[in-house]
């Protein structure tokens, strides 16, 4: 039984919106937000294959290759500037993060 | 074959190969050397670049692609890649006196600023939505640890922090458009892309994908309502990264901006042409009531530079070769005046204390009348009143606007410089009128004063002998309208 393309790229665009919403919806943490960066990554990975398979194409698979480093080095550097912010402010609640304004 | 075929493509990528070769070789000698030689790595940095610029130039006259179509080179990346490479160039050249008095000059500075600028040149030479990725990404990454270089402040770190974040969701957005294209094009290859477009057949996927694309290059250049990051992150940077974001970026994002839309969608502009004035609008009118309340300078600029994105993006929503042509001209302008007012705010410091408010320049035209003027040069400039360069630049892209009929975007471009105006001829009146407690210290450093006293000269004297940057703008422009 094959699974139409279409159930993908809904799974994909929720996954995504949810990525989307966990960023701007959450008062809490900055480790949600790397974590929601991450689903957002994912859910566009996703739709990729699927894509690729869809098509009968690898580009879209080269792609996610790519995609994976790259979100790797992203979160690499993401936590080390966290690490750093934590340092110097001792917290990392969302709602400290906010000595500028205006 | 094969290897004939490969070095075709290495001579085609040399002045990016050389500067990803150059910057890894910079970054062992600084791990050996250590950080008390990171005067000496900056200066090194700076003659590195330099040799850049020398291939950029050599490499110029061709059209080709390289690696499988992957990259482009042609007249417009050449010439923008040039502006990158001097805008890093002029950072190193005013950051590194700065840095050290604050204790934080380290080796890594210079060879990130060497990586952020071949992600630069990756990008306006990206012909692939692949190449497009990886280029942002390159730049974006070491962007974010320039952001947070001063590791042991919060301001810095906060800075590094929203932009990461900021910068991340954005990539995601990009990336995300770029995978509905793919999927309901069926390629990322941008002459394939335009192949498929032109067809005229259009999935309503593709247009999603396309409206993902330009929110997501629109964070990148700030332009509004993706604005939000840019004063908080032009705040928390260390000035001389600040002045980094303010020029090299952003030319590089309004290039790959214009390559994106120009090069695969250009046949698409009924779609996004309305999205591209809604961001310039809105850009502008940011730009020019933002500003009003700041108090401080680099926030100042920071809405300042949200409006001139604005109005560089006016060129591009009338999608003609004038108008590319007014981009291009305004880019370059725009980073002459930036670099030399960001120098003149690395100058401002009072008893070994760097100050950055406004209120903070008062006096200071009877304390350093030269550097109060050229100030007001960049200032006035900025503000575009005749016969100063920023002028000539809103000029070529009003006039675009005008002959393509866009009348309201030009008539909202010309109201909100006047509004503009006021925050920017106030700073003049805070320099030339207020009274001053304490003045600003005297000894700057030379090459400071070089910068300033270049840029001004160029910002004053560009009216008088501007045919070698238009002509070459205008070369650069030529290479989206000519069939190779």
């Amino acid at each position: 039984m094959l699974v139409p393309l279409s159930y993908y790229l809904t799974l994909s665009a929720i996954l995504f919106t949810i990525g989307v919403f966990g960023i701007f919806l959450n008062r809490k943490n900055v480790i949600i937000i790397l974590m929601s960066i991450e689903l957002m990554l994912l859910a566009v990975n996703l739709n990729l294959v699927a894509f690729s398979a869809h098509l009968q194409d690898m580009v879209g698979q080269v792609f996610v290759m790519f995609t994976l480093t790259v979100a790797a080095a992203e979160v690499a550097i993401g936590l080390a500037i966290l690490v750093i912010y934590f340092r110097n402010r001792g917290s990392i609640e969302i709602d400290d993060v906010s000595v500028m304004k205006g | 074959m094969l290897g004939n075929l490969l070095l075709i493509d290495i001579h085609t990528a040399f002045p990016e190969i050389y500067l990803a070769l150059a910057s890894m070789a910079l970054l062992l000698y600084g791990v050996f050397r250590g950080d008390g030689k990171a005067e000496e790595v900056c200066r090194l940095a700076v003659i590195l670049l330099l040799g850049g610029i020398y291939f950029v130039y050599q490499n110029q006259t061709q059209n080709a692609l390289a690696f499988n179509g992957l990259f482009k080179l042609d007249g417009f990346s050449s010439y923008l890649k040039i502006l990158c490479l001097s805008a890093s160039i002029l950072t190193l050249m005013i950051s590194v006196n700065y840095l050290k008095l604050q204790n934080s000059l380290r080796f890594e500075f210079p060879v990130l600023v060497m990586l952020a600028t071949l992600g630069m040149m990756m990008m306006v030479s990206a012909n692939d939505l692949i190449s497009v990725y990886i280029a942002v990404e390159l730049q974006s990454l070491s962007l974010y640890v320039l952001a947070a270089i001063r590791r042991d402040t919060y301001k810095s770190t906060e800075a590094g922090l929203k932009y990461f974040i900021l910068g991340a969701l954005s990539s995601g957005m990009l990336l995300y458009g770029m995978s509905l294209v793919y999927g309901f094009s069926g390629t990322t290859n941008f002459d394939s892309l335009a192949v498929v477009f032109e067809s005229g057949t259009l999935h309503i996927g593709i247009v999603v994908g396309l409206v993902f694309m330009i929110a997501a290059l629109a964070f990148k250049i700030s332009g509004a309502p993706f604005h939000m990051w840019t004063p908080d992150v032009y705040e928390g940077a260390p000035t001389p990264i600040t002045a980094f974001f303010a020029v090299g970026p952003k030319v590089a994002a309004i290039g790959l901006f214009i390559r994106v839309m120009m090069d695969p969608f250009a046949d698409l502009i009924g779609q996004w042409q309305q999205v591209i004035i809604l961001i310039s609008i809105a850009s502008m009118v940011v730009g020019a009531f933002g500003a009003i309340a700041q108090t401080n300078i680099k926030r100042l600029l920071a809405y300042s530079s949200i409006g001139h994105m604005g109005y560089a993006l006016i060129g591009l929503a009338t999608g003609t070769e004038e108008g590319i042509r007014g981009i291009i001209i305004y880019m370059t302008l725009y980073l002459a005046m930036s670099i030399g007012a960001f120098a003149i705010i690395i100058a401002m410091r009072k008893s070994d204390r760097v100050v950055e408010n406004i209120s903070d320049l008062a006096g200071l035209s009877k304390s350093h009348p030269m550097m109060a003027m050229a100030m007001a040069i960049f200032m006035f400039s900025m503000a575009g009143i005749p016969p100063l360069a920023g002028f000539l630049g809103k000029l070529y892209v009003f006039l675009s606007a005008v002959e393509a009929g866009l009348y309201g975007l030009a008539v909202i471009g010309v109201l909100s410089s006047v509004v503009a105006a006021y925050y920017y001829i106030r700073i003049i009146k805070v320099m030339y009128f207020d009274e001053s407690s304490e003045m600003i210290d005297r000894n700057r450093p030379g090459v400071l004063n070089t910068v300033i006293a270049g840029s001004s000269l160029f910002t004053v004297g560009f009216f008088l002998y501007p045919s070698p940057i238009i002509a070459a703008a205008g070369v650069a422009a030529n290479s989206f309208f000519d069939i190779l």
